[in-house]
Parts: C-alpha cells; sequence; structure tokens
C-alpha cells in the first residue's frame, strides 16, 4: 500500500526537493512560496544545508555555488523576487550548471499577497530556460525529482513555477522514496563555463541556443504534457498548468466532446500543437496570465498554414487579469459558441461591510506611525515599503509602495527633486536587509535631508515570521551573529541614529522631533518585538481596559485603529476586547485617564 | 486518475475571518478524509489577506481535479461569522446547506464609523429563504466547551454529519492537530458542535 497524506502544495514541493535528493536549498521568504523553506527547516532528519538568504539574488547564487560543486541544489522565491535574481540568472543561463538546480518561483495570479502578478514563463522565454508549470500538488511533488535529472542531462537550471493554488492548495499526495546515498560536492574548475568573460559568453549563448530544439523535444515526451484527441472532435482545448484542470472539469460537466491537450512544460511541445490543430477547426487555449501559449499556438499554425481559429487572451475570450476557474472557462466558452450556459442568480440585497486585512491588535507599527505623523504631519511626504506595515496605508504614513527596499531610494529621489516638504520613509527590518541597505548608503552618499524609520520587529512577520539577520538565530533555530542595525547604520555614515521603543509614545515623538531637525540622512529604529511571533516567544502583558465612568466618547482611541477597540454607540463609550495584547498605548493616547491596565 | 473518487464527492466552503481559525477546521477535515481514503484538494487565503480580513477555504471531498469550487457549486458552507457568510454566497448552490456562527466580528471599518455591520437578524432572514440554514452562537457553544477558541472545533462538530468522512476519523483528527493541553476542551466542543445539528 502506498504512503498518502494530507498536505500544502508548498509542504508537497518540499517533499519532491528531498525526493529528488536536493543538498542544498536557499531563498528568501515571499508569498506564496515561504512554505517550502518553512517545511524543510524544520525537518529533523536534515542532511542538507537549508538557509533564509538576505535577498533573493544572494539565495539564487548560493544554490549556484553549490550546484557548480555538482550537487543538487534549489532556490525559491515568489515571483518578483525574480526581478531582484534577475542579474545572476540572466547569464547563469549561459554558464548553465553540473548539479541539478531548480529555481522555484511562484506566481501570484490576482495579486492575492503582491505588487503585480507577472508570470514567470515570459522569464523562461527571456532567458532560453525551461520552465514546469504544474497542475496540482501532487504533480508538483512529482515533477520536482524529473525537473533535477532533466537540469543535469542539459547541464541549464530550470524554471519550477506553482501558483498561489498550487502552493497553497492542500491535497491528498502519494508519496515516493527519499533517496539515501547523495553525491560528494567537487568544484570542476571549468573556467570556460564559470567565467564570463565576452569570448566565453559568446560561445556559451551558441550552446544554449543549440540545446533549445532537444530539450523541447525532451520535455514533449515527458508525462507532463499529453493529448486526447476525440475523434470527430471540432473543438480542441489547451489548458496549461493549474487552468487545465479547471478546464478538464468544466468539460467534464458540459459533456462536451473536446480534444484535450494539457501542457505543463516550456518551451511549449510544438508537435504535439501541431496534431490538435490538425484534427479541430477551433482551438481554446486556458492559462493564466500572460498568453505565452497562445503566441506559441498561432506561431506554429502561421508557420504550418493551418487555418483553425485560436482563441485565447489576445482576442479576450479569457482574461488577461487574475486567477482563472471554471466560471472563467464557461465564460470563454460560451463567448466563442454563443452557449447558453445558466449564468450566476440575483446577489442578497445586503450591503456588507469592507473586511480589509489590518494591522494586528498592538502590532508596535501602528503605534510608531501615530507618532511619526504626530510629529511629521499632514504635509509630510511619507514613502513605505513591502511588508505587514504597507497596512499602515490606515494610518495615513504610507504614500509610495514600489518594491522591496525602494522606500529609501524613492526618498531621496522626492528629496533631490527639489521638494521642500518633510519627507519621513519607513521600511522593515528585513526589507531593510533586503535591499534598503543599499538606499541607507546612496542616501547617506548623496547627502539626501530625509529620516528612515527602520521598523523592527525582530521578524520577516508577513510571510509567516521567518528569522533575518538581525535576529541572532538561524531557519534552523541555531543561534548566529546578532546584527545590530544601528551599527550598521552608523558605520554606512548616518549621523542620527536613535533606537525607540515605540510603544512609549513621548519618546518616540521626541526622537522623531530630533530626527526631523537634523540636516542630513537620520534614521530611528523603532524596535519592539512583532505580536504574533512575541506571543508565541512568551512575552505576556496585562490587557487593557475602559472605565466607562471616564470615558468621555471622544473617540481618540477609536481613531487609533487597533481592532481590539471598539465603540459602544448605546453608552458613547468605549470598549476594549478580548483581542488587546496590552500594548497600552491607546492608555496613553486618551486625555481623561479612562484606560488602565485590566485589575487582576 | 485515481478510481476512488465517485459518489462520495462533496464541496464545502469555509468562511470566516482571518484569526478564527478557518485552515485548522479545514485541516481536521482534510486529514479525517486521507485517513477514510478519499481523495480532497483544499484551496486556502495565507498571507497578506490573513491579517484579520476577509478568508475563505474550499475544500472539495472525492475530487483529483482542481481545488477551485465552481460558482454555485458549493453542497454546504460553513460560515464561522455572519457577514462572511453572505459575502461567499455565489459560490453556495440553490437549496445548499448553510451553518452560520451568528457571532459577528465587527471589522475596524465599522468601529470607526466608515462603514455600518448589517443587522444579524436580517442576514439570517435573507439565508432561510435560499438555502438550507442551521444558526447558531458557536462562540457561546466553544464557551460552555472550556475555551472560546474552540469555536472552529465547534463548527467542524456541526457540519460533520454532513460530510462522507466517519465520525471517529474526524475525532481522530481533532486530537492530532491541536494543542496536546486543549485536546479534552475540543473534543467536547466537537461534540457539543454536532449534537447542536443533530438536535436542531
Amino acid at each position: 500500500m502506498t504512503t498518502r497524506e494530507y498536505m500544502l502544495g508548498n509542504a508537497a514541493i518540499a517533499r519532491g526537493l528531498l525526493e529528488g535528493g536536493v543538498q542544498v536549498i536557499a531563498g528568501y521568504p515571499g508569498t506564496p512560496s515561504s512554505e517550502i523553506i518553512d517545511t524543510l527547516a524544520s525537518r529533523r532528519d536534515r542532511d542538507y544545508h537549508i538557509e533564509w538568504s538576505v535577498n533573493e539574488k544572494v539565495a539564487m547564487e548560493v544554490a549556484v555555488g553549490a550546484a557548480w560543486s555538482g550537487v543538487r541544489s534549489a532556490v525559491t522565491m515568489k515571483h518578483v523576487g525574480l526581478n531582484v535574481a534577475a542579474d545572476p540568472f540572466m547569464t547563469l543561463t549561459y554558464t548553465g550548471t553540473k548539479g541539478g538546480l531548480i529555481v522555484i518561483v511562484a506566481d501570484d495570479p490576482s495579486c492575492h499577497s503582491s505588487q503585480n502578478e507577472q508570470d514567470t514563463r515570459r522569464y523562461a522565454q527571456f532567458a532560453l530556460l525551461p520552465c514546469f508549470d504544474p497542475s496540482t500538488p501532487q504533480e508538483a511533488k512529482d515533477m520536482l525529482p524529473y525537473a533535477f535529472e532533466f537540469s543535469e542531462k542539459f547541464e541549464v537550471p530550470v524554471i519550477f513555477r506553482p501558483t498561489t493554488r498550487i502552493s497553497h492548495g492542500k491535497s491528498d499526495i502519494e508519496l515516493g522514496e527519499i533517496p539515501v546515498k547523495k553525491p560528494a560536492p567537487h568544484f570542476e574548475k571549468l573556467l570556460d563555463r564559470w567565467v564570463m568573460l565576452p569570448k566565453n559568453a559568446r560561445a556559451r549563448h551558441t550552446q544554449i541556443l543549440s540545446i533549445q530544439q532537444p530539450m523541447e523535444d525532451a520535455l514533449a515526451e515527458s508525462p507532463w504534457n499529453s493529448l486526447e484527441l476525440k475523434s470527430g472532435a471540432k473543438l480542441g482545448v489547451i489548458g496549461a498548468g493549474i487552468a487545465s484542470v479547471y478546464a478538464k472539469e468544466a468539460l467534464q460537466e458540459l459533456g462536451l466532446e473536446a480534444s484535450f491537450l494539457k501542457i505543463g512544460t516550456y518551451p511549449v511541445p510544438k508537435k504535439l500543437i501541431l496534431k490538435l490543430l490538425e484534427t479541430v477547426e477551433t482551438v481554446l487555449i486556458f492559462e493564466e496570465l500572460e498568453p505565452v501559449v497562445e503566441e506559441q499556438v498561432k506561431m506554429i499554425a502561421q508557420e504550418s498554414g493551418i487555418l483553425a481559429s485560436i482563441l485565447g487572451k489576445t482576442s479576450a475570450y479569457v482574461s488577461r487579469e487574475g486567477e482563472l476557474d471554471i466560471s472563467a472557462f464557461l465564460d470563454a466558452l460560451k463567448k466563442a459558441f454563443d452557449l447558453d450556459i445558466e449564468s450566476d442568480s440575483e446577489k442578497l440585497s445586503l450591503e456588507l461591510a469592507p473586511r480589509p486585512p489590518a494591522l494586528c491588535a498592538g502590532c508596535s507599527h501602528r503605534a510608531t506611525f501615530y507618532s511619526m505623523k504626530k510629529v511629521f504631519g499632514n504635509d509630510a511626504i511619507y514613502p513605505s515599503d513591502i511588508g505587514c506595515y504597507t497596512l499602515g496605508i490606515q494610518s495615513g504614513t504610507v504614500e509610495t509602495t514600489l518594491c522591496m527596499g525602494s522606500s529609501i531610494s524613492i526618498a531621496s529621489g522626492l528629496y533631490h527633486a527639489g521638494e521642500k516638504r518633510p519627507i519621513c520613509c519607513s521600511i522593515g527590518d528585513s526589507t531593510f536587509f533586503h535591499t534598503g541597505m543599499n538606499s541607507l548608503l546612496n542616501a547617506v552618499f548623496n547627502k539626501a535631508n530625509i529620516t528612515v524609520t527602520i521598523l523592527d520587529n525582530r521578524i520577516t512577520a508577513m510571510t509567516g515570521h521567518q528569522p533575518n539577520p538581525g535576529v541572532g538565530y538561524t531557519v534552523t533555530g541555531e543561534p548566529t551573529v546578532e546584527v545590530s542595525l544601528a551599527e550598521l547604520c552608523k558605520a554606512m555614515g548616518v549621523g542620527s541614529v536613535t533606537v525607540v521603543d515605540p510603544y512609549k509614545l513621548e519618546e518616540t515623538q521626541k526622537a522623531f522631533k530630533t530626527a526631523k531637525d537634523f540636516e542630513g540622512t537620520s534614521v530611528i529604529i523603532a524596535k519592539q518585538p512583532c505580536v504574533i511571533s512575541g506571543k508565541r516567544a512568551g512575552i505576556r502583558r496585562v490587557p487593557y481596559t475602559v472605565d466607562p465612568e471616564k470615558c468621555e466618547g471622544c473617540k481618540q482611541c477609536i481613531k487609533f485603529g487597533c481592532p481590539a477597540i471598539e465603540f459602544d454607540e448605546e453608552n458613547k463609550c468605549a470598549i476594549i476586547t478580548s483581542l488587546c495584547s496590552g500594548c497600552g498605548v491607546c492608555a496613553q493616547i486618551c486625555k481623561f485617564e479612562a484606560i488602565t491596565e485590566v485589575k487582576r | 486518475m485515481s478510481g476512488r473518487a465517485g459518489e462520495k464527492k462533496l464541496d464545502l466552503l469555509i468562511t470566516g475571518v482571518g484569526g478564527q481559525g478557518a485552515i485548522l477546521a479545514s485541516d481536521i477535515i482534510g486529514k479525517a478524509a486521507v485517513v477514510s481514503g478519499l481523495s480532497i484538494r483544499a484551496a486556502e487565503t495565507h498571507g497578506m489577506a490573513q491579517r484579520g480580513g476577509s478568508v475563505v477555504n474550499h475544500i472539495r471531498l472525492g475530487t483529483d481535479l482542481g481545488s477551485m469550487i465552481p460558482k454555485k457549486g458549493a453542497d454546504i458552507m460553513l460560515a464561522l461569522e455572519p457577514m462572511e457568510a453572505v459575502r461567499y454566497l455565489d459560490f453556495l448552490k440553490d437549496g445548499g446547506v448553510i451553518i452560520v456562527n451568528t457571532h459577528p466580528i465587527i471589522p475596524v471599518s465599522v468601529s470607526s464609523g466608515l462603514a455600518k455591520y448589517p443587522d444579524v437578524e436580517e442576514i439570517l432572514d435573507a439565508l432561510s429563504e435560499k438555502y438550507l440554514l442551521k444558526a447558531f452562537n458557536a462562540d457561546e457553544l466553544a464557551y460552555e466547551a472550556g475555551s472560546r477558541f474552540a469555536m472552529n472545533v465547534v463548527m467542524v462538530g456541526a457540519v460533520s454529519g454532513y460530510l462522507p468522512v466517519p465520525k471517529e476519523a474526524l475525532l481522530e483528527s481533532v486530537k492530532a492537530l491541536v494543542p496536546q493541553k486543549t485536546i479534552e476542551i475540543n473534543v467536547r466542543a466537537f461534540e457539543i458542535g454536532r449534537r447542536n445539528i443533530e438536535e436542531s
């Protein structure tokens, strides 16, 4: 009997790496990719090196070094992380690899937790590298050992691209064997491979172009592509990755006779596409995000003189934005064939209150933003960055968010453009270590008169509480050097560095005033552990309560925006709910001393 | 394709607010389903959307295709919060079963006066017109069982009778997934939730 387990997609991916004999895994956290490393780090019987690197570029280079020594390695990141790692990535194409090297890049169609919805398959085309696009968590797991073999056979890195619904889907997973024997590392000094001097680069460019067709042929034969031709069917459907299972289910439900090509690898299997095109009149292409397959199908049809009608995104049958689902496939069919498929019924007429995500009760970011706004005022400009604190948009202190580390450089640009208003930017501890450091160095070097606030909550919170160089332990909990943000900033030449406890409003506001008045780049480090990880680490505080006798109903505490504070309209009085984590900030805001610690 | 799918097909949607334990609730059902030999697919909300935001989990028993329930495809909705029941109604099929925890969680948009929370009675009346409604205060039942934090397990108990998974498998799964110290409370919560529906 086989072993089946109920698993998160990312846990299945972690398992696939193990079954493929991985020896080094590096990555930077990013939704929806983070749990791959979280899962591997939590295993007891580890015979591999695993790390959270400081950013995706660094992580990729760590994985490359390992793979060049002949062992199997993997690097994980979210889609926008590949932009950070694009520099090594685009030349890695030329060098290739010795040991199997898998670049895992998780895409996030619909921007569930992302700033854009770029399609990593485009990067694969750009870099001339193969890409694996799983349709289910099981297939994701099964693809990985194959991807390692493939990478070693052709000596190229490969991209493995799950999407949110694979990574954060759950499924029963049939497990395979984990190999016991793994090769010992041996770095061969192949200078024409590893030193990309122009002379070597030219030769390697020729090499990667020459193996495109053999790679495509090998992938077309792989189990990840399959063509089912239905005799007499005039409709052909091509489904790519996860979109293929939506299309398949919709066709089954409708009982529609259609030939079906499922695509799971890139470069696309041209032979299979041609076979389908030769037998049908219409092809509907169903893929998430960019029309990558569709463009290829159109090229193949044009080259072969096939006149079948090809429907997809460029003709607006399928949306180029957001996630797809079964309904999206039915809509495309309806449009294409004027079908009469039951459409959605009327909705209830109830008006719902929006429930956007918010900073937790007691989150120190809210307190920092409160003091920042008090000191810098409505007139100041507030560039910010990527993390939980982007939710500070509700506090009026997040006015730009572009990419990791950009807050400080954007603040610098605003200043150098001649903006006369005060500029105060915010960035998290992990984001600062990621790419904010370079921006701060640049700000100091080029004399930007700005205030930089490092929101040091002692963890990489939003992605699920991963350690960073500031916390003093690695991904496996092993103690390591605890890098001091304050010393780091001073070493980079910042003239004014102050560490504050953001729960203490007076102290924090005093520090912000000093920083605001400072001529040049100033840094405030607001240090207070994340309430979630702090609670897990055993931090307990006494919760607060409102004395209804003293409460004047002025709503100053309500305006603070803490989810633990509600307003009792009947009694015109604030109330503090069981969500209170005891930060005590509201008690300092209250002018009537109506908020006090709960008496035991 | 496995042949284990078939008559035991059931699509369940769990809705609620980040922090209420929707993921644990779906894990209990998922793990029990696998132990009982059913194939299962589920989709969850992680990351930024979790921080006190609206969350929805799809659970599909007896399928080996995608994890996303189609519109009007869910047989049952388990709503851990009343307003979040309404937000995802277009996934529930006409005449489907809807089990609602009537205890509201007021979003910051309401407490700060930017929006209004709809009347819970009105929500329930509207739901009962089109669906088979089972509504009760699961927070209170969890408190009876020993902890308000067991509300999600009360709700799993409430839906358990509708699932193609034996009660024993679900209970084993509760015991395996909740913190060791809280097993007794959670088993009680499950039983209270289950009885509450059987007797309604």
